[in-house]
C-alpha cells in the first residue's frame, strides 16, 4: 500500500507541473498582453511603453517568463489585478477564496445528508412509494439546469414566501458573533442547496445502486445465516462496504462544485471566486482568470490524489503492485 | 447512426438469430419511459424544424416601444427587455439548443472515438500520452476552461462554440473507448483476424467498435444531455450563443433582473421548463438504451 501512495504521489509531481503550463500557455494565447490596456491610450508615448514592457520582464523570451511567473506563484505572488489597479491578484482571490469554500462544502454536506439516508431507505425498501419519489426527484434534479433551479428557489422561497434572502452573503454589516453566523448561514442555504441538486441525485441513485448490488454478495448472505440482525447486516456489512466508492467520488466531486458554482454564484451575486471569474472574463483581467484556473486545478489535483490515497487505505481488498 | 451498424453486427452473426442490436432494440422499446423520451423528442426536433410555420413573430427584430409586456393574443408569451417576443423565441429557441447539443456530441465523439481507438488498440506511448492529456483535461474544471478559451478568442459563433466544447469533452468518451478495446486486444477473433492479414484499420472499424457500439451510444446520447445544459448555463450567464440569436438560456437571462424574475414568470419558466423537459426525455432515452444494451439483462 505504502509503494502505491508512494507512486500516486510521484504521479502527481508530473501532472502538476503540467497543470502550470497549461495554465500559462492558456494565458500567453491570449490576445495582447498586460499592456493592452494601455496600448489604446495615445497618450503613451511608445518608448515610455517599451521601457514599461522590458520593465515587466514581457521581452524576456517564453521560458524565462514562465520560470519567473512559476517561482512567484510558488510564493503565492500572483501578480497585478490589470482590471482592479493596484490591487493583488492574492487579495482579490482570498478576499472571495472562503465564500466558494463555505458554498462547495454546504453543498457537499447537503449532498451528504440527504442522499446517504434516502440512498439507503430506497435500497432497503426498493419500488416503495419513497423510492418512486426518490427516483422521480433524481431524474428532476438531473435534468434542472442549475441557474434554473436557482430562479425557481428565489422565486419561491426568497420572493414568495420571504424565507431566505437570495443576494450576496451578509444582510446588514453590524452583525456579530451567533447573529452574524446565522444571517451566514441563511444567507448561504439557497445557494448551496441548488449547488448541490445534481449531486445529491446522482450519490441518491448510486447508493442505491450500490446497496442493492452489495446485499446480493455471499458474505451479505453469510451474515444472514449466521444469525445477524437486520440492522447490524445493513449498516455494518452492506452500508460500509457500498460506501467505499462513494467516499471516493464525493473527493472528486468537489471539483465538480467548485466549477458549478460559477453559475450558482453569479445567480445568487454571491461574492466567491465564481463571481469573480466571471467578472475577470468579461474585464479580460487575466492574472485574475490564470490564478483562479491553477488554484482551482490545483485543488481537485491534490483532492483527486487524497481519494485515491484514502481508497487504498479504507479497501484492503485491493492490492496495487 | 444505428441502422448502419446493424448490418455490421448481424454480419458477424452466423446464424440467423437475432442481432445483440435487434435485441437490444426490442428491450429498448419495452421500456415506457425510453419511449416517453422518444416521444417528447420527437415533438422538439418537429417544433424545431417548423418553427417558421409556428412562431408569427422574428425572433431577432426588437421593438423598443413594446418591452416586457405581458401576455397578449398578439404575443402569446409577452416580449423580453428588447420588445422581442417571447414564443417565437421560445420556439426558434429549440433550433439552437437542439443542434448545438447534437453537433457538439457528434464531435465530441469523433474526437473522443478517434483517440479511444488509438489508445485502446495500439497502447504503449500512444496510449499514455492520450490519457495523460485526458487526466489533464479532467482536472481542469469544464466550466472554467471553457470560459478561459473563450475569452481568449475574440468573437464566439456557433461553430467556435461547437469546437471548444468538444475540445474539452472528450476524455470521457475516450476512456469508455480504451477500456473497451482493451478488455478485447487479446480475444483469439482479434488474433484471427490479425494472423489473417487484416489491416489495423478494418481490425478497428470492423472488430472492435460494433463490440463498443452500445456503451458509445449509451454515453453518447447521456452526453448530449450535458452538453444542452452546458450550452444553457453558458448561454445564461451570458457567454455562450450571443443574442439576438434565441436560445433557451439566453432567454432565461432575462431573470437576471428582479422584475422580470418576480412579475414575467412567464417570460423565464418556459424556456427553462423545455430545456428541463428536453434533457429530461434524452436522460429517458438514455437510461433505456443502458438497460437494453446492458447483457446482464438479455431475454
Amino acid at each position: 500500500m505504502y509503494k502505491y501512495i508512494t507512486r500516486r504521489v510521484l504521479q502527481f509531481i508530473p501532472m502538476l507541473f503540467l497543470v502550470t503550463v497549461v495554465v500559462y500557455g492558456l494565458a500567453q494565447a491570449a490576445p495582447g498582453d498586460p499592456m493592452s490596456g494601455e496600448i489604446l491610450d495615445p497618450d503613451i508615448p511608445a518608448e515610455v511603453l517599451e521601457e514599461r514592457r522590458e520593465a515587466l520582464g514581457l521581452n524576456d523570451p517564453i521560458p524565462v517568463q514562465y520560470w519567473n511567473w512559476l517561482s512567484s506563484v510558488a510564493v503565492g505572488d500572483f501578480g497585478q489585478s490589470m482590471h482592479y489597479t493596484g490591487r493583488s491578484v492574492s487579495e482579490l482571490v482570498t478576499s472571495r477564496i472562503m465564500n466558494t469554500l463555505y458554498l462547495s462544502l454546504f453543498a457537499l454536506a447537503v449532498t451528504i445528508l440527504v442522499a446517504i439516508p434516502i440512498g439507503i431507505y430506497s435500497s432497503k425498501k426498493p419500488y416503495s412509494l419513497l423510492d418512486y419519489s426518490a427516483t422521480t426527484f433524481a431524474f428532476l434534479g438531473l435534468a434542472t439546469p442549475n441557474f434554473f433551479a436557482a430562479l425557481i428557489a428565489i422565486y419561491f422561497f426568497s420572493f414568495q414566501l420571504g424565507w431566505f434572502p437570495s443576494q450576496g452573503t451578509v444582510s446588514s454589516v453590524g452583525l456579530t458573533g451567533f447573529e452574524y453566523f446565522i444571517d451566514k448561514l441563511r444567507h448561504l442555504i439557497l445557494p448551496g442547496f441548488t449547488l448541490g441538486l445534481a449531486s445529491t441525485a446522482i450519490y441518491m441513485r448510486y447508493l442505491r445502486t450500490e446497496m442493492l448490488e452489495v446485499m446480493g454478495s455471499d458474505f451479505i448472505r453469510t451474515a444472514r445465516a449466521k444469525g445477524l440482525g437486520p440492522g447490524s447486516v445493513l449498516y455494518k456489512h452492506t452500508l460500509r462496504n457500498a460506501l467505499i466508492p462513494i467516499i471516493t467520488l464525493l473527493g472528486f466531486e468537489f471539483g465538480t462544485l467548485l466549477s458549478g458554482a460559477v453559475i450558482t454564484e453569479a445567480v445568487f451575486n454571491y461574492p466567491g471566486l465564481g463571481t469573480l471569474f466571471l467578472n475577470s472574463i468579461q474585464n479580460r483581467d487575466y492574472p485574475v482568470i490564470m490564478a483562479i484556473n491553477l488554484i482551482l486545478a490545483v485543488t481537485i489535483l491534490v483532492g483527486n490524489l487524497l481519494a485515491d490515497i484514502f481508497y487504498a487505505i479504507v479497501d484492503p481488498r485491493i492490492r496495487y503492485d | 447512426m444505428g441502422i448502419r451498424k446493424t448490418e455490421d453486427v448481424k454480419s458477424s452473426q452466423p446464424e440467423k438469430s437475432k442481432s445483440p442490436l435487434q435485441l437490444a432494440m426490442r428491450r429498448f422499446l419495452r421500456n415506457r419511459l425510453a419511449v416517453a423520451g422518444i416521444v417528447i423528442i420527437i415533438i422538439m426536433v418537429s417544433i424545431a424544424v417548423f418553427a417558421p410555420l409556428l412562431a408569427q413573430h422574428d425572433p431577432r427584430q426588437s421593438d423598443l416601444i413594446n418591452v416586457m409586456q405581458k401576455p397578449s393574443g398578439e404575443n402569446w408569451l409577452g416580449t423580453d427587455s428588447s420588445g422581442r417576443d417571447n414564443f417565437s423565441r421560445l420556439v426558434y429557441g429549440s433550433q439552437v439548443s437542439l443542434l448545438i447539443g447534437f453537433f457538439a456530441m457528434l464531435f465530441t465523439l469523433a474526437i473522443g472515438v478517434v483517440l479511444g481507438s488509438l489508445s485502446g488498440f495500439y497502447g504503449g506511448k500512444v496510449d499514455s500520452l492520450i490519457m495523460r492529456a485526458a487526466d489533464l483535461m479532467l482536472i481542469f474544471p469544464f466550466l472554467l476552461l471553457v470560459l478561459t478559451v473563450m475569452a481568449i478568442l475574440d468573437r464566439v459563433t456557433i461553430g467556435i462554440f461547437i469546437t471548444i466544447i468538444a475540445l474539452t469533452t472528450w476524455p470521457n468518451i475516450t476512456r469508455i473507448l480504451r477500456g473497451t478495446f482493451l478488455s478485447l486486444r487479446e480475444k483469439e477473433y482479434i488474433i484471427g483476424a490479425r494472423s489473417i492479414g487484416c489491416s489495423d484499420l478494418r481490425i478497428i472499424v470492423k472488430h472492435f467498435l460494433p463490440n463498443a457500439i452500445g456503451p458509445i451510444i449509451v454515453n453518447a446520447t447521456i452526453m448530449m444531455a450535458t452538453l444542452i445544459i452546458i450550452e444553457s448555463g453558458l448561454s445564461f450567464i451570458g457567454f455562450g450563443i450571443p443574442q439576438p440569436t434565441p436560445t433557451w438560456g439566453n432567454m432565461v437571462t432575462e431573470a437576471r433582473s428582479l422584475r422580470v424574475l418576480t412579475q414575467h414568470p412567464e417570460a423565464w419558466v418556459p424556456p427553462g421548463l423545455a430545456i428541463l423537459l428536453t434533457v429530461l426525455a434524452i436522460n429517458f432515452i438514455g437510461d433505456g438504451l443502458r438497460d437494453a444494451f446492458d447483457t446482464k439483462s438479455n431475454m
